[in-house]
Order: structure tokens, then C-alpha cells, then sequence
């Protein structure tokens, strides 16, 4: 009993640890951006005065909130192209057997673990010379590719867990190859189609590297590349603040996008379709 | 409803290794044919080659007098119930139900009224509107089955559709199935490795093995006058004893000793026919022994008896199987034993079981006088398997 009440106890300790190390800095920085420019660097926790001059200041000049709907933007068109293609190319892997099937789960796999630093020289050149430098086009195409293989996986893994004998079912229901697709096999793959969505939005929503390298003004320039040049932007004070506030702006649309999603993620929808 | 001819029908996959070979079949309208046989035997392939599953590499399929070979799956207008019984499992059962009538975009008044008939015959209107996910392993055969009968299609095929279900619940629907199909009258394929499904369902019997047909017929007629060693080793439980032999002049002789047969003439004929070197396997079935002092005394004269060394007893209830070894000798061995793989038999090929009746009495260890009637022995020659008798 005593031993029992130990370990759940231990685990109580351990659960706590976890979460305050999770919660700890995002509290920071939302405590951060309510802070007005007089105490940002007070160390406080807690601010002593609420105020929303940061929120206002970052909106003020309009940089940001194109910054904003350009993220939006090329998030949005990257995941849908990225999950389009990748549903297609995963329930090919997933159920088909054709030549060079090896060699192209290979390559999804290499560029997955390919360092994008060493490509953003090479891009940098040909994005200029095509005339894709500063488009949402620019910056669209690369991340589709880096984002794929992602997409790949994580939805041919799904479609491997359908069984097969329902698509054969549905065919020998009278369901053209397109009909079992769409009315048997999308709606189970939902989850796995959800699930891949959120994880290509939020790496094309997070990216730094790529659009700091191949984009220079509000054209295509994204959220984290417009507070990474908040320094400039604000000349006059220390840009804390405003970061702050911006990060937890940039944190909304991911929370949102997820939530939106959740009630669609749902584990085991495949349960009852065959017996093991 | 419609006739299904298979024509020399082969599956070679595309690694060269063959499924199937030359398998020539006649379903009549209307018949229940069961595809028996081990696993791998191919009769799963050749019923994905009838619903279109797989591609048919050699010969010709007909169906209704049409050649299916190129059409479509949905095209054949052949139901199929699969072993997983593949529900969909985002979809009502209602839904399930109707999935193949919505595909042919019937009037929503009808779908609701054939589905509800489907429903009223298999007993599932309390269930139509639950998930897959909460019905039981029967319920879910059910919901299989009204898929397949909802749309009245030609063919009905069916690929071990009891073989997830628990044993009590397996002797029902089996009786369910045949009745279903007898009111129905649909022609219908089923596939089974269960040889009791076999024989109790169909109104033929397929017998498949290493991608060949091994020999067609009514129940009876394979368990009466199998065609070769595999058949009559498969078909009947437990199965066939084999024992070592030569053809004599007047009969056969044994371990258990010299036996003559009245026919002996047209054995000898139909051995050379087949270029038998006189090596031959006798078959006896199981319950054609019997303890040979509990029968009617003037039975024994047209009997066979010998002694047999009791290994164990294992008691039925309403029979007692006594496991006795022959020894066997010579090659013949290596044969047994391969037989016994191919047919999956329990015991070694040496061990032999005789079915008696309960009130038996020698116990284990003991020596038992076992009598059968020649009559009902089978022959086969050793090196082709063929059936001589």
C-alpha cells in the first residue's frame, strides 16, 4: 500500500517536473508581452503593470501582419499541395508493387535527412536566376519538397493499417477504383490525412532558414523571418516586447489549426472492419 | 443466376512460380460448389480469379456464357463474403448493407426496402443502425452476408466465411449458409480448408491441391471412391490408414498379411494400366475396423483380422480411437510421411487409428484384434498415388 502510494506519488513528481518545464518558458514569453518597455527586463513572473502596447506596436506598421498573411498563405498552399501528393504517392507505396518503388522511398527518405543549410546557397542562385527570389512560389516549392516525404510516411504507415480485403470489397460491391478511394478508403484514412496536414503546416509555418535566406521584403517574407528583423524595425527600443508579443501571435494559428483538427483524429476508427 | 466454367484456368505470378494449373470446372446454375483443400492449395486463388480479384493468366472463365477474363470486378455482378468479413467500418450496418446498391445509384425508397429485407431474413433489424465495432463475430458474418444478398447478384462467393467464428457458432451459421443458399438458389463458390464444411454444404465437392483439381464430386462419392492418396487421405476425420503392401496374384499382402480379393483380376488390370511396379498403399478408413470380439461371429469368416498393439486410447464419448503402429517397411515410410504432410494429418505416417465403439475395452498397452472388411478397403499405387479399386 505504502510502496503504491510512493510510486504514484513519484509519478505525481515526475508528471509536475515535465509539464513545468513545457509550461515554464511558454509562460514566460506571454508574461513577456504583457509587459510594458519600463519593466520588460524586471524579472517578474508575474507582470506588476498588464498592458498591450506590445500587441498594438507590432500591428502598427502593417510588416507584421503581412508577415502574417504571407505565413498563412504559403502554409495553407504547402500543406494542401503536400498532402495531395502525398496521399496519392503513399497509397501507391502502400498498396501497389511497381518498379523503382525502392528507390523512391529511398529518395523521400534521403531528402527527409538531407541538411537544409547546405541547400539554401544552390536555391539562393537559382531562385534569383528564375526570378522565384521573394515570391510565395519561392518559398512554396521547397518547402513541398522537404515536406513530402514527411507526408509520405506518416500517410503510407496509415494506409497500411486499412485493410486491404475492404477495398476488395467495395470493388466487388461495384465500386469503381476512384469510388473505393474516396467512400472506403479517404474517410479511414481521415486521421492519417489530419495528422499529416498539421505536421507539414507547422513545419512550413516554423521554418526560419529558408525564408530568411530567400526572401527580402513583405512580398514573402513570413512571421518568424518579420521577428527576427523586429531589431530593425523598432529602432528606438529594445524589441523584447514586441518579439514576445509576436511569438505568441505566430503560437495562435497552430493552436487553432490543431483544435480545429482534433475532433477529426480519432484512434482506432478501423476497429470492426476485420477480425484479427 | 447463372452457370460458371472454368476452362483450363492458370495463375503463374509474375516470379514464375504457379498457383494454379489447368483447372477445368462446371458450375450449373444454381449449384453449391465447395473449393476444398490445404493451405496453398490454390483454391483462394482461383476464387479471386472468379470474383476478379487476380488476373487469370492461362485458360478461359465464363460466366452466364459470357467471358469474364477482362471484366471488371463490379462488372461481373458477383457478391463476396471474405474471411475478414471487411465491413466498412465508418459506416453503419444499414449503410454497409446498402453500399452496393448506392454504387448502382438505385432509387433511395428501394435501397431502404431491400435492405430491410436483407435484414428481416438474417435477423439484423435490431442492429441496422450500430458500427461494425459493436457487433459480435457472428453479427458481423450476418451484416456479410446481407451485403452479398441484398443485390441479387449471379454468383455468390464465399472464402472461408466461418473460419473466425468460434466452433458452437461456426455449426450454425454453417446450417444458416446452406439454408440461405437453398431458398436463394444463387450459384455460389465457397472456399474452406474445414473438410466437415465440405462435406455438410456442398452439393460438390472440389478437392484442390498444389494448384490442381484433385478430383470433383458429391460428398458421398469422394468419401466412397477417392481417385488418388490425397483425396483419401483429406476427406474424412480422422483420416485414412495407410499400409505398405504388394499386389499378389490374388490379392494384396501386407504387414497384417495376405488379403484376397474377389477382384483381383481387374486390380491387377487397372494396375498395369497405370504402369504400377506392384508396389501399392491399402487404405483403410478408421471406422472400418472394429474390435473383432464384439461383432456378430458370422461376420468374421468375410473379415480380415489381425493383432495390433494399443499405443493409446483416446475416448469420444460416443466412439474410441485406438493408435496402433504398423511397422512398415522399406521406402514406403518416406511417402507416408510425406502424405501425411501434404493432407496435414495429426499422426506420423507409421501410426495408424482404428474408431470403435465405446464399450471397447482393451486399455492402453494392451493387444487388440481389430477385423475390417476387404470390401471396403481401397488400393492405390505407391509411385503414381492413383486409386486401384
Amino acid at each position: 500500500m505504502s510502496s503504491l502510494n510512493r510510486r504514484r506519488a513519484g509519478w505525481t513528481i515526475v508528471n509536475l517536473l515535465v509539464v513545468l518545464y513545457a509550461v515554464i518558458p511558454l509562460w514566460w514569453i506571454i508574461s513577456l508581452s504583457f509587459k510594458s518597455t519600463g519593466t520588460v527586463t524586471d524579472g517578474n513572473f508575474i507582470p506588476t503593470s498588464w498592458t498591450l502596447e506590445n500587441y498594438r506596436n507590432i500591428f502598427d506598421t502593417g510588416f507584421f501582419t503581412s508577415a502574417l498573411i504571407n505565413s498563412i498563405g504559403i502554409g495553407l498552399i504547402t500543406t494542401a499541395i503536400a498532402v495531395v501528393l502525398g496521399t496519392m504517392a503513399a497509397y501507391a507505396i502502400a498498396r501497389l508493387e511497381f518498379r523503382g518503388k525502392k528507390l523512391l522511398v529511398g529518395a523521400a527518405l534521403l531528402i527527409a535527412m538531407f541538411p537544409q543549410i547546405s541547400l539554401v546557397t544552390p536555391l539562393f542562385n537559382i531562385e534569383r536566376r528564375i526570378g522565384l527570389f521573394d515570391t510565395w512560389l519561392g518559398l512554396i516549392l521547397p518547402y513541398t519538397a522537404f515536406a513530402l516525404p514527411l507526408a509520405i510516411y506518416t500517410l503510407s504507415a496509415f494506409f497500411r493499417e486499412i485493410p486491404w480485403d475492404l477495398e476488395k470489397a467495395a470493388m466487388m460491391d461495384g465500386a469503381s477504383p476512384t469510388q473505393a478511394f474516396r467512400r472506403v478508403i479517404v474517410p479511414l484514412a481521415a486521421p492519417g490525412v489530419v495528422t499529416s496536414a498539421i505536421l507539414v503546416f507547422i513545419f512550413a509555418w516554423n521554418d526560419l532558414l529558408l525564408a530568411l535566406s530567400l526572401t527580402s521584403t513583405d512580398r514573402a517574407q513570413t512571421a518568424p523571418v518579420a521577428i527576427a528583423n523586429f531589431t530593425g524595425v523598432s529602432q528606438f527600443e529594445e524589441p523584447t516586447g514586441a518579439i514576445a508579443a509576436a511569438a505568441v501571435v505566430i503560437t495562435i494559428p497552430i493552436i487553432i489549426f490543431v483544435l480545429f483538427f482534433q475532433r477529426r483524429i480519432v484512434a482506432g476508427l478501423t476497429s470492426g472492419a476485420v477480425k484479427g | 443466376m447463372a452457370d460458371i466454367v472454368l476452362d483450363n484456368v492458370s495463375k503463374q505470378y509474375p516470379d514464375g512460380s504457379t498457383a494454379v494449373e489447368g483447372v477445368n470446372l462446371q458450375i450449373a446454375d444454381g449449384e453449391f460448389v465447395i473449393l476444398v483443400g490445404p493451405s496453398g492449395c490454390g483454391k483462394s486463388t482461383t476464387l479471386n480469379m472468379i470474383a476478379g480479384l487476380e488476373d487469370i493468366t492461362g485458360g478461359d472463365l465464363f460466366i452466364g456464357g459470357e467471358r469474364m477474363n477482362d471484366v471488371a470486378p463490379k462488372d461481373r455482378d458477383i457478391a463476396m463474403v471474405f474471411q475478414s468479413y471487411a465491413l466498412y467500418p465508418h459506416m453503419s450496418v444499414r449503410q454497409n448493407i446498402a453500399f452496393p446498391l448506392s454504387l448502382a445509384k438505385l432509387p433511395k425508397a428501394e435501397i431502404a426496402q431491400k435492405v430491410d429485407e436483407a435484414a428481416r431474413i438474417l435477423d439484423l433489424t435490431e442492429l441496422l443502425d450500430r458500427k461494425p465495432a459493436n457487433l459480435s463475430g457472428g453479427q458481423r458474418q450476418r451484416v456479410a452476408m446481407g451485403r452479398a444478398i441484398v443485390r441479387s447478384p449471379k454468383v455468390f462467393l464465399m472464402d472461408e466465411p466461418l473460419s473466425n467464428l468460434d466452433a458452437k457458432l461456426r455449426v450454425q451459421m454453417r446450417t444458416e449458409i446452406a439454408q440461405l443458399q437453398a431458398r436463394i438458389g444463387t450459384t455460389t463458390v465457397y472456399v474452406t480448408h474445414d473438410q466437415t464444411e465440405a462435406m455438410t454444404l456442398g452439393d460438390r465437392v472440389v478437392v484442390m491441391s498444389k494448384g490442381r483439381v484433385q478430383q470433383v464430386g458429391a460428398p458421398q462419392e469422394l468419401y466412397d471412391h477417392p481417385l488418388n492418396l490425397f483425396v483419401a487421405g483429406f476427406i474424412g476425420s480422422p483420416a485414412m490408414n495407410f499400409v505398405p503392401g504388394r499386389l499378389t496374384e490374388h490379392g494384396v499382402e501386407s504387414v497384417i498379411g495376405e488379403i484376397a480379393l474377389p477382384d483381383h483380376r481387374e486390380l491387377l488390370a487397372r494396375a498395369q494400366e497405370v504402369g504400377s511396379d506392384g508396389h501399392v498403399l491399402l487404405g483403410i478408413r478408421p471406422e472400418h475396423f472394429a474390435d473383432a470380439a464384439q461383432i456378430d461371429p458370422a461376420l468374421l469368416p468375410h473379415c480380415k483380422v489381425f493383432e495390433a498393439g494399443v499405443d493409446f486410447v483416446e475416448s469420444m464419448g460416443s466412439d474410441k480411437y485406438y493408435y496402433f503402429t504398423l511397422e512398415a517397411p522399406g521406402g514406403s515410410a518416406e511417402v507416408l510421411n510425406r502424405l501425411a504432410e501434404d493432407i496435414g494429418a495429426s499422426t506420423q505416417g507409421g501410426q495408424k487409428v482404428a474408431r470403435l465403439l465405446p464399450t471397447t475395452t482393451v486399455p492402453r498397452g494392451g493387444t487388440v484384434s481389430l477385423a475390417f472388411e476387404p470390401r471396403l478397403m481401397h488400393v492405390f499405387d505407391t509411385a503414381s498415388g492413383l486409386s486401384l479399386r
